[in-house]
């Protein structure tokens, strides 16, 4: 409140003309606020917007000589061909196992690694496992499928020569259709596990010691500590990172999925994002492939909105 | 009574103590253990590598692999646009995100919610792939460096990590009393909520920093030119395509076992070369993560 009332006081003293708030009069006392926003509306306007404008191409022939929009209109006919093609089964079934398989592996881990985590007493020693576990975040997607495929060789490989030694055999476990899924997770949970446990980490820094103290009067042992403390403390956290993770039920990371694609795997691992930029960048069907690309970001809107519904529902925890 | 039911509780908390220990060194060991491998690896003779009798310390040192890298001009050509897309990349980010950021964090600014409601609705629902790219097209994006720099300048995440520290770490009363002395939004800007926000800075610098580093589909997707390719499109080349030597000696695996372990070796220094600046910067700015995130954790 004060802070409202001070400069509007000095502003009234100032201009008594100027005591109504107009549109024009807030803008000529806020034009610079305006002017250091500008670049990044625009920004944002030309490149977030004006494709949303373009998602008409969906319905419409792609015209070279008319442009974007210049096109004939034909309704549903591009959703109708992506439905009826031979792949889409295929396709919906890869993207969702692996994102499914992404969400519910990897979810876990950085609640568990947080617990762990704040359960280190030495104070070195947690910020070396902190510092170490953070680290592969900032590796490339490419670095890290490179290095997938120089670990994992089976004949040159270090984790190649490890599965042998445990009598696994020559498993080619970038080439192979049974173990893309598994590869993919793993790797998903080593790289990132450790960065997505900051958050918890954080939440877990705000709980009141005193509940801790409290428990320890009570009785408690460091492991109903956790469970009855460290736990519910994380819930709100886990909830909304849970929700936000829905609305990527269908929108697996391009990159990765792609980097590891190969011949071998290319039936389990051909999904929504790689088989649009197949058809649409590298063949030029602009409308069919931005066709189904609107049909995944539709799905994923839906799983997201349904999700925070329920989430409101049950804990009054929503992101909006 | 009382002594003995103590005594077993702590029991079972040396118990816990030793099982959260292990698990730790596990977890420990498991990140660490190929990071390191990779760093012996590089410098290790390859046919020893190759058949997994370098384990714990590097073997017939040998630095083959990064003198082919120093030979190839592949990877200089991508070195040297990767780091001016960063850098010019970065600023650019900064320069249009964190004033932005000022601005929607200032309650007397009228269009605050409509703005942050507009650039918040990105972040669930955007055109795809394809209307993007032929929009890219028809500015004369596509094969030029400015596809790095321009287009996604405006992160929103870290618009509202920028945004949030604002409101809640800068004192409402300071803008007052710099008001009150004539100081404009401008000057306050630059002189006042600039420097007492170094942490939240340094975090989204970082953040903008290593997405340029590894950005991939940017020039995937929109770069045909040789010469403009990014590092991560070398990269993948090298380690993926397995195009390790530009005159193509090492292609293909069927070729034999001599020229696919060069080529190994090859890619294990690739990794350490391509991943060594980030690794440089991390150290630094380790100390403001746990702020950054937890800044943009902030809800709204």
């Amino acid at each position: 409140m004060i802070s409202r009332s001070g400069p509007k006081l000095k502003r009234a003293a100032a201009l008594p003309k100027a005591r109504k708030q107009t549109v024009l009069n807030t803008f000529r006392r806020d034009y610079q606020l305006w002017i250091m926003i500008f670049p990044a509306v625009v920004v944002i306007f030309i490149f977030n917007y004006i494709p949303m404008y373009g998602i008409q191409l969906a319905f419409r022939d792609y015209s070279f000589t008319k442009g974007l929009t210049g096109g004939e209109w034909r309704g549903l006919f591009y959703f109708r061909q992506f439905f009826e093609n031979y792949m889409f089964v295929d396709l919906m079934k890869n993207t969702v196992v692996i994102s499914v398989a992404t969400i519910v592996l990897s979810f876990p881990a950085p609640i568990i690694l947080a617990l762990l985590i704040n359960q280190v007493r030495l104070k070195r020693a947690k910020k070396t496992l902190q510092t170490t576990v953070y680290l592969p975040h900032f590796i490339s997607t490419v670095v890290m499928v490179g290095l997938l495929s120089v670990l994992l060789s089976p004949n040159s490989g270090i984790i190649g020569h490890l599965l042998q030694w445990l009598g696994l055999g020559d498993v080619n476990l970038l080439g192979s259709t049974k173990t893309f899924v598994p590869v993919y997770v793993l790797s998903e949970i080593w790289q990132h596990g450790g960065w997505n446990s900051i958050i918890y980490l954080a939440a877990l820094s705000t709980v009141d010691p005193q509940l801790y103290d409290s428990a320890k009067m009570d009785g408690a042992s460091r492991w109903q500590t956790i469970r009855y403390v460290d736990i519910p403390a994380l819930v709100p956290t886990i909830i909304i990172l849970f929700v936000l993770s829905m609305g990527s039920v269908l929108g697996t990371g391009f990159e990765k999925v792609f980097l590891m694609q190969n011949p071998l795997n290319l039936p389990v691992s051909e999904v929504i994002a790689t088989y649009v930029y197949k058809i649409g960048i590298i063949s030029s069907q602009f409308s069919y492939s931005a066709a189904i690309g609107l049909f995944n970001t539709v799905i994923n809107f839906i799983f997201l909105f349904v999700m925070n519904m329920i989430a409101k529902r049950c804990s009054d925890i929503s992101l909006w | 009574m009382i002594l003995t039911h103590r005594n077993r509780r702590s029991a079972g908390d040396v118990l816990f103590q030793v099982m959260v220990t292990a698990l730790c060194v596990l977890i420990f060991l498991i990140v660490a253990y190929p990071l390191y491998f990779v760093v012996i690896a590089s410098v290790s003779d390859q046919s020893l590598v190759s058949t997994g009798q370098v384990t714990l310390y590097p073997k017939h040192i040998s630095f083959f692999g990064y003198q082919e890298i120093f030979k190839d001009a592949r990877i200089w050509t991508g070195y040297k646009n990767t780091i001016i897309y960063t850098v010019l990349g970065t600023a650019v980010n900064l320069l249009f995100t964190l004033p932005a950021a000022y601005v929607l964090s200032r309650k007397e600014f009228r269009a605050r919610r409509f703005i942050m409601f507009a650039f918040v609705v990105t972040l669930f629902f955007n055109g795809g792939l394809i209307p993007t790219y032929l929009l890219m097209k028809q500015l004369h994006l596509t094969n030029s460096m400015w596809v790095f720099i321009i287009p996604f300048s405006v992160n929103v995440y870290n618009l509202i990590i920028a945004r949030s520290f604002f409101e809640h770490s800068i004192p409402k009363e300071l803008h007052e009393a710099a008001s009150m002395d004539g100081c404009s939004h401008f000057t306050f800007f630059v002189k006042i909520a600039l420097p007492l926000s170094k942490a939240v800075v340094s975090v989204i610098a970082l953040y903008y920093l290593v997405a340029h580093w590894n950005d991939f589909f940017t020039g995937l997707i929109y770069i045909q030119s040789n010469s403009l390719q990014p590092l991560q499109i070398v990269l993948r080349d090298i380690l993926l395509s397995n195009q390790v030597f530009s005159s193509g000696a090492g292609s293909g695996g069927a070729a034999g076992g001599y020229a696919q372990q060069y080529a190994d070796q090859v890619k294990y220094a690739v990794i350490i070369v391509s991943t060594l600046p980030i690794l440089i910067v991390y150290p630094f700015i380790q100390k403001y993560f746990e702020k950054g995130v937890m800044i943009g954790s902030v809800k709204g």
